[in-house]
């Protein structure tokens, strides 16, 4: 038992310098041997490795890929959705000093040669016959790669077997090697020893909407502080739970389901299939779950629809306490004072609905929810913390290791994301740019000098790309991609997506285009929405025969122009965006369409398109008139083109006196 | 962590047949309704290990001669020999233990049941201990469902429905349907495999994923395809051998290429003055 003793004795060692994610692993086998490391649901049935196990699985295939000559400093591709033995690729991989680098696992051949080849993998560990066939169709150009390992025989079994591997020979290879080699385990934890934080830990090639996407390296001491902050933050520990669904080529998924599941030594479980996710996380139920806003909309909007088709009297209950909910069910999760009263229905409301939803939803034991990556609408947000789900927001970047702002408990804004995290400081550049400088900045972009430099400073400062500005309670704001921010004529900010967001949430919005620029003050295009104000037609028995009739009718622009006057309302609270309330609006005469190139096909608005294609209609809206006649061509479905005409009412607002400028409260710099 | 595809069998084959060699033989067939002749003289045979199309225009027979092959139909003439065994008046449960299973051209599952459950239908055929048994749910009857369940969920994982286990079959778009009743006939770990359009109404993704599965169930399960399509890209992509019948008749018999080209086949489907 040479071995063993040997083992310990390195671990150990180590015990104090817990600075790479295979150092925690050896810890957290040694200290959580037996508790549930990873779960995963396989033939319906859901199966743990504790850690103890995971070091097994990880180091046979560390010391299989060790023998198929992977050596420290080496490239690594790892491309599946999330299964434990490509989590356990991470650390094997790790463990020999080599870099993984985890690839979206639904780009097509081309994006994922592109990565590859850039930075020149030696071997790739995929999921299924899926994603060899994709590599194998681009290996001419790869010639770096010298071997493919797969997850999932299925489909693989006539494919040539020269430098096609299975993973679970690999791992034999591996568990061979240390009968034969009794010295073999303790030289795999002396590897371990040698890594340090300054090695680089991973690359993360962000998806890039513009140009190629780029290699961020991260440091072994990125990822680990950056995941201990994490878990200061929000009390994560050995007893919490969380369900790895996001792609693992993501920074988010990298440092919760491996950098904070690490360091925590928290569960991390795998679902069945992606389209299980949901099913599976209502069984698990996770104490910590992060989604984009899309989930939690699709969510509720699954919910509503249900309730629509459930009984009359459940129906009205179920608004009942909603109403209840949206009263008091916010403040009582804050911790603030709610009177007897409420507090008592709430508690009702939370055992006839609350509870079987949120059960219904997985989150029966979600202790915090976050969302990030685009702004989540303030109704969507307060719906679920209302039902007793503490849901927050952050605000990261792969640059960051994740983390830039979070709201902490108690103080949650929907309009905000939060404030500096651990170790994070913030400043706001001239132009409005937000620049961050944390434990958790990249060390540079792959084979990139040039983007680097652009990107960070010398002193560590990264620019974000995004404008925002800190609020009077110190939270900030993220307003819109910094390229896109402009300025008034009188000299103050503009910044269009944000202001056409916030009118966006509102139902009856669906379209919202804000011009600006080097004017006097903002105004604004607007679509309705079809559906929703076709149902307010419906119920107040408006006859109406097209989007045009419907959006030209006087108590239509009555309904905008209350939600306009909300958002100038809103807007007037804040002393950087006072100036951009909206002066003039109008309802355009047809719906924006892709088809017209008005929205690029993933139906973002092509501002600088509907500028020139409505240049009457902008003129109309600076030149005081009361209405402009238009005619546009538009593009049916079935690909015929017609002209729509007519004459669009313009509408003067209402300017709300500015809030008196408090003073600012920094939160940094 | 995906284990083999094959499920384990739970019964041993009785009688085996080399691959390649004649599983299923129809002589001088004919079966008629009254007046109505649906098959005349219909002779062909099906091999081991081979996918074996059916086609031919509306009302050529081709079903008909799907419900002859496992015993729902019997024909008035012919000889039918599965296996190397002559087979009299069959009834389509014998057909079933036999190793002959089925879907319909018409998904024919039972709606309100999940899938889940009705794949575990296809399995009862395999089912030893007794009703009482498995009602009590205790001992080997428990032990025996815990096999047969394993089974399905092999089944589940090949066909990518894990999502679908628990939801009811009738809630299902169609696509899935088809689906579902192809694993319901593959919990039979049938020997003879009969598909009736398999790929009716779906769209070019889903006839994608059934075509892939057809091949793996010939590769990896060990099982000879008999199917009937209408669309002749999968006809053509997938059989070995195809079966042209015209008005009852065979007409053709072949490679894919060979009937593609055959003119009588040609005839048949264009139309030519009779």
């Amino acid at each position: 038992m040479t071995g063993t003793g040997a083992s310990q004795s390195v671990a150990a060692a180590h015990d104090d310098a817990l600075d790479t994610p295979p150092k925690l692993l050896l810890f957290n086998a040694r200290v959580h041997g037996q508790r549930p490391a990873i779960r995963h649901k396989d033939f319906g049935i859901w199966q743990t490795w504790s850690w103890a196990r995971l070091l097994a699985q990880v180091r046979a295939l560390s010391i299989g890929l060790r023998k198929l000559d992977l050596k420290r400093g080496d490239m690594v591709a790892i491309i599946g959705d999330n299964r434990p033995r490509l989590y356990a690729t991470f650390a094997a991989v790790q463990s020999l000093g080599a870099i993984p680098v985890p690839v979206y696992q639904d780009s097509v051949a081309e994006e994922m040669a592109y990565v590859l080849e850039h930075a020149e993998v030696k071997i790739a560990v995929v999921e299924d016959q899926e994603q060899v066939d994709k590599i194998i169709s681009v290996a001419n150009r790869l010639p770096h790669l010298k071997k493919i390992i797969y997850d999932d025989p299925r489909g693989l079994k006539d494919y040539d077997a020269g430098n096609l591997h299975a993973f679970s020979d690999v791992q034999a290879l591996g568990e061979e090697e240390m009968r034969a080699n009794p010295g073999a385990e303790a030289w795999w934890r002396d590897e371990i020893g040698k890594g340090q934080g300054s090695d680089i830990s991973v690359v993360l090639y962000t998806s890039g909407t513009t140009g190629r996407p780029k290699g961020v390296m991260l440091t072994n001491a990125n990822i680990v502080i950056s995941a201990r902050n994490g878990n200061i933050f929000d009390n994560f520990g050995p007893d919490d739970t969380l369900l790895a669904y996001l792609p693992m080529a993501w920074v988010g998924d990298h440092l919760f389901s491996y950098g904070q599941a690490y360091v925590g030594a928290m569960c991390v479980c795998c679902p069945e299939s992606p389209e299980t996710a949901l099913e599976d996380r209502r069984e698990i139920g996770p104490t910590y779950f992060f989604a984009p806003p899309r989930v939690f909309e699709n969510l509720l909007t699954q919910i509503m629809v249900r309730m629509e088709d459930a009984g009359a009297i459940k129906r009205r209950l179920f608004h009942y306490f909603l109403g209840v909910a949206r009263r008091c069910g916010e403040d009582i999760l804050n911790g603030k004072k709610v009177g007897p009263a409420d507090r008592l229905l709430y508690r009702l409301g939370d055992l006839l609905f609350f509870a079987p939803l949120r059960n219904r939803m997985g989150f029966s034991r979600t202790r915090v929810a976050y969302t990030a990556g685009e702004a989540i609408g303030p109704e969507l947000f307060r719906f679920y913390r209302s039902l007793g789900i503490n849901l927050k927001q952050l605000y990261g970047q792969t640059e960051a290791s994740v983390y830039i702002t979070l709201q902490p408990d108690g103080e949650v804004y929907p309009d905000s994301v939060g404030k500096p995290g651990p170790d994070v400081e913030i400043k706001i550049a001239e132009n409005g740019e937000v620049l961050f400088r944390s434990p958790g900045v990249f060390l540079k972009y792959h084979k990139n000098e040039e983007a680097t430099r652009a990107t960070k400073t010398p002193e560590g400062w990264v620019h974000t790309g995004d404008a925002g500005f800190f609020d009077q309670r110190g939270h900030l704001k993220i307003i819109d991609r910094a390229k896109d921010v402009g300025r008034l004529s009188g000299g103050a900010l503009f910044a269009p997506k944000y202001l056409e967001n916030r009118l966006k949430f509102y139902p009856e919005i669906r379209e919202a285009v804000a011009f600006g620029q080097g004017e006097a003050y903002a105004t604004m295009l607007v679509n309705i929405d079809q559906i929703s104000v076709g149902n307010w037609a419906e119920r107040n028995g408006v006859a109406y025969a097209s989007y045009q009739e419907l959006a030209a009718r006087p108590d239509v622009y009555a309904i905008v122009k209350a939600r306009v006057d909300e958002l100038n309302r809103a807007l007037a609270e804040e002393p950087q965006m006072a100036a951009s309330q909206i002066r003039r609006f109008l309802i355009l005469h047809k719906e924006l369409d892709a088809d017209d190139g008005e929205l690029t096909r993933t139906l973002k608005v092509r501002r600088s398109f509907i500028a020139e294609r409505y240049a009457p209609l902008i003129k109309a809206l600076y030149d005081g008139s009361s209405s402009c006649h238009v005619a546009t061509e538009m593009t049916f479905e079935d690909g015929r083109k017609g002209v729509v005409e007519g004459e669009v009412k313009i509408v003067d607002m209402a300017v709300h006196a500015a809030r008196p400028p408090q003073p600012v409260r920094e939160a940094a710099e | 962590m995906k284990a083999d595809v094959q499920p384990r069998p739970v019964l041993a084959k009785e009688t085996s047949v080399a691959a390649g060699e004649v599983l299923l033989s129809l002589e001088h067939v004919s079966l008629s309704f009254g007046g109505v002749k649906a098959l005349r003289d219909v002779s062909f045979d099906i091999r081991k290990g081979e996918i074996r199309a059916i086609i031919g225009p509306n009302g050529a027979g081709k079903t008909s001669m799907l419900n002859v092959i496992n015993g729902f139909y019997h024909p008035q003439e012919g000889v039918i020999t599965f296996k190397g065994r002559r087979r009299h008046n069959m009834r389509p449960h014998l057909a079933a233990s036999q190793g002959i299973a089925r879907t319909f051209q018409n998904v024919a599952l039972f709606k309100g049941m999940s899938t889940l459950d009705n794949i575990m239908t296809g399995r009862t055929l395999k089912m030893r201990r007794g009703i009482l048994a498995h009602v009590l749910h205790w001992g080997p009857a428990q032990r025996e469902e815990i096999r047969h369940r394993e089974a399905v969920e092999h089944i589940i994982d090949f066909l990518e429905i894990a999502h679908i286990r628990k939801v009811p079959v009738g809630k299902l778009p169609y696509g899935l349907q088809k689906r579902v009743e192809l694993g319901r006939a593959l919990a039979m770990e049938p020997e003879l495999l009969l598909l009736d359009e398999p790929m009716a109404g779906m769209n070019l993704e889903e006839k994608q994923d059934m075509s892939r599965f057809i091949l793996t169930v010939k590769d990896s399960f060990d099982t000879t395809i008999a199917l009937i399509e209408h669309d002749m890209g999968v006809v053509m992509d997938l059989s070995d051998r195809v079966v042209v019948l015209d008005y009852g008749r065979k007409i053709a018999d072949g490679s894919p290429a060979a009937v593609q080209n055959d003119q009588a086949v040609i005839d048949a489907y264009l139309g030519v003055a009779h």
